[in-house]
């Protein structure tokens, strides 16, 4: 999602050169005069955050639609299929396997980050296959799309957030082929930081869907 | 034409042109209203609230009036002074914090008095109707009009859409209801001199816009919902109600007819409707 | 491409595809995106005047045009009543999603963002391209609705269900219709990679000395305009997803119970359309306002380097932008006064949306203040820059009447509607595009466009905008509805016939004018005169590159600033402008300008 690399450039400057001024810089050499740009902060991880904001707009929208039609009257619920809890479970601790390659990369020790990165994969699929498997239980039961407005919802929503987290496990991939083999701690923690921004974002997401659909 | 400054012939034409065509807008732009006021302008208005919406139309009129008179002025009289004569420099001003502050309360002033004055007729249009005011029920189809009077119980009977059938219940009212005996569906709207009038207004298929100009009403007719709404016709005479939301291929054949008459002549054309 | 020869050694490895077409330069995508934007608004002023065809003489037998749309009209050649909706429809999403977003933010924000802040492209350069490469699908895929079983879609560019979501309820809500969402949700996720790059962009990749407080108003409103439109999209495109599980699912989201189209009885239980209305308009407005906040910032340099003095009142300008920005979150219900809404909110969105007239009252009289003693250049530039004002000013005029429901209720979705909507947003912000455009022109393609040619262009858009939409007003305060095939049913409507006539000549002179525009566009592209690096002797970094800029912008150094854009005519200095990386030393920073004159701005980083 953030390519550092720019080959249509082929300087030897990278664009993010002005982020990072060299050494000190003639900060103050007139009134007024300094560095602009904060930072620390790299593209990816502000980019990371942007992200984050356009898809809770995209989720409210989706919700206060929900939260709106529920109170309409019709609203037949249907069943929880029990697998949620499990997948619930699932990705609560992939949140917590996550945070911990976050911290392995600002540590800088590579066969945690690869272990840990490699755990929350695995994690992930294992969420998105038991919300597969919700599905397949809820069709069983005749509980289809158009069944009624809450199936709808239920199918909207799971659907929706599914496939935002198949392109975090796509991110976490990317992350394990370029985060071990990056050259220092900084350069590694720029690509574990977004991608742990976005998938604890995911992790709570599910949390206010799921309580949503089934709790209040 | 990369020339700075640009020959001084040139810079007269520019500066001749430009001012020319900011005073040509104000003229034309208050011709033209002039002209407009007379041959194409609003239909005589036939409601109580109508007066009201009419003269709120009116001041606001007035008010952005002369304000597109005087900042156009203030900008024709700019460019034909602070054109580039070819010798000098721009005032180096960018920053009056008076001045500003100044034109930033003048429209927060106007504007709030334009609220102020909106939110009374806003709330005069949606006060709660006279306890004297008939009904209607007015239902837009794909397209046109079909009205419903509750006849002399003043109830509704129930609507059932799988029951709609365009030749003998356009309506789809409910026979099992008994309130639906009384009940006269027609196809033009007949209503009574200066009595107020509840309409309720509903769709069949898609959204539709109940639109009598004449009255300065307008109200949405959207589907699964009934919205109601008061007006008080002050004029007899025949009047024209036409669709204002998009409804498909035949929005603009969606016409229908309005009739003002007394208690009397309304009284008369209701008994003779079948139904 | 005029550039072709112009670039460094350094891109020369290159293959011309890499170069050229899936390019990653800022530079490259921002005018691809311009050009495609350009070659739309062919699309969508011809379908303008078809429009004002049918509007100017109802019923008529035109012979050529069935030879060039065979669907649309009927053997005797009179355009048919859905072929006339499906043309007000994609004039109306072609225009403002496909032109004037794309051209504005995508094709200036491009170009002019990384150049206006020293750096040397954008934070996310390869999601840029990807950014440009989703909108030509998006499009084909919008025009492919011409030609498909029933045509382009009928419901308008605000595509209300039910209409939009029964196919039976109009030819053009088969499969035209879903096409049509299927077209702005790819369309959607471009804007999102855009204005998620810009935001990055803008935060992290300002040279060294260029503070938030000084950046020139141009980049302020495409960073405001960003946040606008990564905040709003995502609404519409969530409606857009629920209302093709409507159509295509059976779902019930927006359409409810009880629905008899085409004489049949629909299965949709319980849906709500007035959901739709509140998720489009929640994107609807502040879309207006993506469209207008870029112009704003265009006027805004235009006016003082072209007026060469600075631009009046810089804080407030800032302030104002987001002033604007946060409101326009705020004023969707002023599109539905009249849907059914409770009055109650109706008074709520009134007041949001009046006091939202209060910042853009600020900002005119800003631009008017920046003229007072100014040295006014009378390029084609600045006469489109003063020509955005006034269209401007008269456009946010007539939303007053708008704003207020009651005077609504008599106005709303009448011809005085698309009156003002096409002074205050379309046609200004057209005259910022094209203002933009001879501005900039020289920096994009290293050449000069005609400035005789653009006075002409000039002169006759702004007396065809004046003459075309100034009568549209009189039209709606007699009551004509928009969207009316004809108006020819109606008694009340038979006197505005001459009226319509006016106005379909005016429009079309207005719709001839544009190929002054185009030749001269295209003329200039290759035998323009050549541009040097500053022709117009402004103080934005983008004018201290070469003109058009080399892949990188910059040479081995990156530009440093010292002191804010707008130090034209400074007392003293040498010349009468001071080029934002002139040294404090050199010229000294005059009045305190150099010293934050926003420095209280909310967004100040």
């Amino acid at each position: 999602m953030a390519p550092t690399t720019t080959p249509t450039l082929e300087l030897p400057r990278t664009p993010r050169e002005p982020g990072r001024p060299a050494g000190g810089g003639p900060r103050g050499g007139g009134p007024g005069d300094g560095s602009a740009v904060p930072s620390s902060v790299s593209p990816a991880r502000i980019g990371a955050w942007l992200l984050v904001a356009a898809i809770t707009v995209l989720f409210a929208a989706f919700t206060s639609t929900y939260l709106v039609r529920r109170n309409a009257g019709d609203w037949p619920a249907v069943f929880l299929p029990p697998v949620l809890w499990l997948t619930t479970a699932v990705l609560l601790i992939s949140s917590l396997t996550m945070e911990a390659a976050r911290r392995a990369a600002g540590r800088g020790t590579r066969a945690s980050l690869r272990r840990w990165l490699g755990i929350t994969t695995v994690l992930g699929l294992v969420f998105l296959g038991g919300q597969l498997v919700a599905w397949r239980q809820l069709a069983a039961s005749g509980v289809f799309m158009a069944t009624n407005p809450h199936s709808a919802f239920f199918y909207l929503l799971t659907g929706a957030h599914g496939l935002h987290l198949a392109g975090g496990i796509g991110a976490l991939i990317f992350a394990l082929t370029k985060a071990p083999a990056a050259p220092t701690h900084a350069a590694a923690l720029d690509v574990a930081d977004p991608v742990a921004t976005y998938w604890h974002f995911l992790d709570g997401l599910w949390l206010y869907l799921f309580l949503i659909l089934y709790g209040i | 034409m990369a020339e700075i400054p640009a020959p001084a012939r040139e810079r007269r034409v520019g500066r001749l042109l430009a001012t020319l065509i900011v005073v040509l807008i104000v003229i034309g732009g208050v011709g033209s209203f002039l002209i407009a006021r007379g041959r194409w302008w609003m239909l005589p208005v036939a409601s109580v609230h109508g007066v009201e919406i009419d003269r709120l139309f009116n001041t606001t009129l007035v008010v952005t009036g002369i304000v597109f008179v005087l900042i156009h002025v203030v900008l024709a009289v700019f460019v034909w002074r602070y054109a580039d004569r070819g010798t000098g420099r721009a005032a180096y001003w960018h920053d009056d914090r008076t001045l500003e502050l100044t034109y930033t309360l003048i429209p927060a002033a106007v504007m709030i008095t334009l609220v102020s004055m909106g939110a009374v007729v806003w709330a005069q249009v949606h006060s709660p109707p006279p306890p004297d005011a008939m009904v209607v029920e007015a239902r837009g189809e794909q397209f046109g009009w079909l009205f419903r009077y509750p006849g002399k119980d003043g109830v509704f009977g129930r609507i059932d859409p799988a029951r709609i059938s365009v030749k003998d219940n356009p309506m789809g009212l409910d026979p099992a209801d008994p309130a639906s005996k009384s009940n006269i569906v027609t196809r033009d709207l007949h209503l009574v001199l200066a009595r107020p009038v509840r309409v309720r207004i509903r769709s069949k298929d898609v959204i539709h816009s109940f639109y009598i100009p004449a009255f300065r009403v307008k109200q949405d007719a959207v589907p699964g919902m009934t919205v109601e709404i008061w007006f008080t016709p002050t004029r007899e005479g025949d009047y024209e109600l036409a669709c204002a939301q998009l409804c498909g291929v035949g929005h603009y054949i969606m016409r229908g007819k309005v009739k003002v008459e007394s208690q009397d002549a309304f009284d008369t054309w209701l008994a003779q409707q079948s139904h | 491409m005029a550039v072709a020869h112009e670039t460094t050694h350094e891109d020369h490895k290159l293959s011309w595809i890499r170069r050229y077409v899936f390019s990653q330069d800022h530079k490259i995508i921002g005018i691809q995106y311009l050009m495609t934007s350009l070659f739309m608004a062919l699309i969508g002023g011809t379908l303008a005047m078809l429009i004002r065809m049918q509007q100017g003489w109802p019923g008529t037998q035109w012979g050529v045009a069935k030879f060039l749309f065979p669907g649309g009209f009927t053997g005797d050649g009179v355009l048919k009543p859905d072929f006339y909706l499906a043309v007000v429809t994609m004039h109306g999403t072609i225009m403002i999603f496909f032109v004037l977003t794309t051209a504005l933010s995508g094709g200036f924000g491009n170009f002019l963002i990384p150049l206006t802040i020293g750096a040397r492209d954008m934070a996310f350069p390869f999601l840029n391209m990807l950014s440009y490469w989703l909108y030509p699908p998006a499009l084909v895929v919008l025009l492919a609705s011409f030609f498909v079983a029933g045509g382009a879609p009928n419901a308008g560019w605000t595509s209300y269900p039910p209409l939009s979501a029964v196919p039976a309820a109009a030819p053009g809500s088969g499969l035209g219709q879903s096409l049509w969402l299927i077209s702005i949700a790819i369309l959607i996720v471009a804007f999102l990679f855009g204005s998620l790059n810009y935001i990055t962009t803008v935060l992290q990749l300002r040279t060294r000395g260029l503070l938030m407080t000084r950046l020139p108003l141009i980049t302020w409103a495409q960073f405001i305009t960003a946040i606008l439109m990564l905040l709003a999209f995502p609404v519409l495109l969530a409606a857009a997803v629920m209302l093709l599980f409507d159509r295509h699912a059976g779902t019930s989201f927006f359409v409810p119970t009880g629905l008899v189209v085409g004489g049949r009885l629909l299965t949709h239980q319980g849906g709500n359309p007035l959901l739709w209305q509140h998720l489009f308009w929640f994107l609807g407005h502040p879309e207006v306002y993506v469209l207008i906040l870029p112009p704003m910032g265009i006027v805004s340099e235009i006016l003082a380097v072209h007026g060469r003095k600075p631009i009046f009142g810089y804080g407030a300008m800032v302030l104002s932008l987001c002033a604007i920005a946060f409101l326009s979150f705020l004023v969707w219900g002023h599109h539905m006064f009249v849907s059914g809404m409770n009055p109650l909110v109706g008074s709520a969105f009134m007041v949001t949306t009046l006091a939202i007239a209060i910042p853009s009252a600020v900002k005119t009289f800003n631009w008017v203040a920046t003229l007072w003693r100014a040295r006014i250049r009378f390029t084609s530039a600045m006469l489109f820059a003063i020509g955005f004002v006034s269209l401007f000013l008269t456009g946010g005029l007539t939303g007053i009447f708008l704003g207020s429901p009651a005077v609504d209720t008599y106005l709303h979705d009448t011809f005085f509607v698309v009156a003002h909507f096409h002074f205050v947003m379309a046609s200004a912000a057209l005259f910022g595009l094209f203002g933009g455009l001879y501005h900039w022109f020289p920096k994009m393609f290293g050449r000069m466009m005609n400035e005789r040619l653009g006075r002409i262009h000039f002169w006759l858009t702004f007396v065809g905008i004046y003459a075309t939409f100034f009568p549209m007003h009189f039209i709606g305060i007699a009551g004509e509805p928009r969207r009316y095939y004809s108006p020819q049913m109606y008694e009340f409507l038979r006197g505005l016939h001459p009226l319509n006539v006016f106005v379909s000549l005016a429009a079309f002179g207005l719709g001839l004018a544009q190929i002054i525009f185009v030749y001269n566009f295209l003329h200039s592209l290759f035998r323009g005169q050549k541009a040097e690096s500053n022709p117009w002797h402004a103080n934005t970094l983008e004018w201290q590159a070469p003109s058009p800029p080399p892949h990188g912008n910059w040479g081995a150094e990156l530009p440093t600033v010292h002191r804010w854009p707008y130090d034209y005519s400074v007392p003293g200095a040498p010349d009468d402008f001071v080029p934002q990386t002139t040294p404090v030393t050199a010229v000294p920073v005059a009045g305190g300008a150099g010293d934050d004159p926003a420095g209280d701005s909310p967004e100040h980083a």
